[in-house]
């Protein structure tokens, strides 16, 4: 199991390196150089640009420039925004939790709804729930989820007001923010109702952006359970008189799981990817905007950093959902 | 006896291949709705000019977000109403069929022949280049699809063009995985064996022998990719990221939409049912499709 876990852990290495190249390319195949995208559109006297050259390091080969953007990755160091003058990392870390919040909430709810409709769908196979089950599911992916949340907003927020159309917080509360998750900011403030108004403002965005992963973990759920329901054990668990409940919660699904959390594992990019349209539309103060709003403002550095940040992320979740996969499923320790 | 197998034969010809696949493919009702959609979709782009009762981009300044014709206030003229500038939605709805399935067609043949050529020439020829390419694929795949397609976009800068081109880099991967893996099966095949037996070189090898074996799930993959295409494109539209205003994009008719919700919901609602009716309709086609070409699930 350890030699796995590291073998796995080596494994990530050319990818990583792989996307710091990438991001570190992306800011070299930008028309134009880094001093002059600083300077914008007021321009920048040529004695002052080849002094700022040398001061950012620019004139130094490309692999040498390169070694250093590593060095300083690997200390946290991801450069500074043009806009705002931060470091990236400190903006990255302010605005993550938003995003972790949502997606978090996304996942929980796609998954509450999504397992149970996926099994029932298996189980009674052929009839009406799973013909509707698969509709809805097949309608779920191919949802453009930027229009998905405008229409919510149009019916829940304008037509039923129930729900507030943006942000995380009603502008009537003040909250000091500790850990930047507004659900357990709000519930340790004295703000009374405080956290309802979290609340509130999570259901939309969290169907919205749940949307897809709910329709993905259904489909693989039901095609997963029908292919365990055909196993000999299924019907030796049967033969044996245990109740259908049995049979189908504990024989089978615990057998059907397994290719499901890996797709669950994998739709943390799905999450992260819709995070930048739901965060839009919502008006979400998360990570997805704020990379967004940077590509708009062409702040060069908060975008390479961002994109770093989160295939890091995604790869680092990937590996993960393999170890997990290699823990749940023994065989794979060892064909691997 | 050879007069009676014969007959035998003649009595039943086997089906010629098309019709055969018809046959299962017909069998899955979504899969042909979703066809018929499709050919829907595509007479409306190619005949938009004809069917379009406007010019797409005419602004009728004395109409400006007039509400579908079954509404009070809506008039024949504007079937669906128009939107903040006065423009017909229909027509523009339509021009956007043709723009939509343009995306469509131009993704799926640059990521498929890419992905064909590398995927095949990975397979077969194995070695470093085969890792080289497959580190490479894995690390587009670490990427959230439309992030790498946003950060290709703020390299290149925003216009339908470069989104093309983004989300065809994008997609790339799953073609070359697809490829490789359909040609690491069949190249120990005896077929491939007996060609190359007989002198084929390695170009013919790999696009005349092998390729037509690894058609089927390339094929399917294609269909999909369609639905990725469109939906991709209509996001970056949606974000500012692809087509620019006022090209009738079906993503860019909705860029601005959140700002009439209040009180024009036809400018919000018709152009993403036009996104989600048209992607739904590739993948209901492609899931049938995958159905009739997978011998496994052949009764």
């Amino acid at each position: 199991m350890i030699q796995f876990f590291f073998r796995r852990l080596l494994d990530i290495f050319p990818a990583f390196i792989g996307v710091t190249l990438l991001t570190f390319s992306l800011i070299h195949l930008i028309p134009g150089d880094a001093v002059e995208l600083r300077a914008g559109e007021r321009g920048i006297d040529p004695a002052r640009h080849a002094a700022m050259k040398v001061e950012m390091g620019l004139d130094k080969p490309l692999y040498v420039q390169y070694f250093k953007y590593i060095g300083g990755v690997f200390k946290g160091d991801l450069g500074r925004s043009f806009v705002t003058k931060k470091p990236i990392l400190e903006e990255f870390l302010t605005l993550f939790p938003a995003t972790l919040e949502l997606s978090t909430c996304a996942m929980i709810f796609a998954i509450l709804v999504g397992l149970p409709a996926g099994i029932i769908a298996g189980v009674k196979r052929g009839t009406v729930f799973d013909h509707t089950v698969m509709g809805a599911s097949l309608t779920g992916y191919s949802m453009p989820i930027f229009w998905w949340g405008l229409l919510m907003i149009l019916f829940f927020s304008v037509h039923l007001g129930w729900t507030p159309v943006s942000g995380r917080l009603s502008a009537l509360f003040w909250i000091d923010v500790d850990t930047g998750f507004m659900l357990i900011d709000t519930l340790r403030s004295d703000e009374p109702g405080a956290f309802k108004s979290a609340l509130s403002h999570l259901i939309l965005p969290s169907i919205v952006l749940g949307t897809i992963p709910l329709a993905v973990i259904a489909r693989m759920t039901r095609s997963s359970m029908l292919e365990v329901l055909k196993e000999d054990y299924v019907r030796t668990a049967k033969a044996k008189g245990l109740t259908p409940n049995r049979v189908i919660l504990v024989h089978a699904l615990r057998n059907a799981m397994i290719p499901v959390i890996t797709v669950i594992g994998l739709q943390t990019g799905v999450l992260l990817a819709g995070a930048i349209l739901t965060e839009t539309i919502f008006a979400w103060p998360g990570v997805g905007k704020w990379i967004l709003e940077s590509i708009n403002r062409r702040d060069y550095p908060a975008i390479q950093g961002g994109i770093l940040i989160i295939a890091t992320l995604i790869i680092f979740v990937n590996l993960g959902v393999d170890i997990l996969y290699g823990i749940i499923n023994p065989r794979i320790r060892y064909t691997r | 006896m050879s007069d009676t197998i014969m007959e035998h034969l003649d009595a039943a010809p086997p089906p010629h291949p098309l019709k055969e696949f018809w046959v299962y493919f017909s069998e899955n009702k979504g899969a042909v709705i979703g066809l018929y959609f499709i050919v829907f979709a595509i007479l409306l782009a190619v005949f938009a000019d004809v069917i379009a009762p406007h010019n797409p981009f005419d602004q009728y300044r004395d109409a400006i977000l007039q509400p579908p014709v079954w509404m009070d206030g809506g008039s024949s003229k504007f079937f669906l109403g128009t939107d903040d500038v006065g423009r017909d939605i229909v027509s523009r709805l339509i021009h956007g069929a043709r723009l939509s399935l343009l995306v469509g067609v131009i993704v799926v043949t640059l990521s498929l022949a890419a992905g064909i050529i590398l995927g095949i020439t990975s397979g077969y020829l194995g070695g470093f280049y085969e890792i080289l390419v497959m580190r490479l694929m894995d690390i587009i795949l670490a990427l959230p699809s439309l992030l790498l397609a946003l950060a290709i976009v703020a390299i290149l800068g925003p216009s339908l063009q470069n989104a093309i081109l983004a989300i065809a880099i994008v997609v790339l991967p799953h073609y070359v995985r697809l490829t490789r893996a359909s040609v690491m099966a069949e190249k120990n095949k005896d077929y491939v064996t007996a060609s190359r037996v007989c002198g084929s070189g390695p170009f013919r090898m790999m696009f005349v022998v092998l390729l037509p074996n690894c058609m089927a799930p390339l094929i399917v993959q294609a269909t999909l990719g369609f639905s990725t295409a469109i939906l991709d494109a209509a996001a970056l539209g949606f974000l500012g990221m692809g087509a620019q205003p006022p090209t009738p994009e079906w993503g860019a008719m909705l860029a601005n939409a959140l700002q009439f919700i209040q009180r024009a919901w036809w400018v919000v609602t018709f152009p993403g049912l036009a996104i989600l009716l048209t992607v739904l309709a590739f993948n209901l086609a492609g899931d049938g499709l995958r159905d009739a070409l997978d011998p496994k699930m052949k009764r």
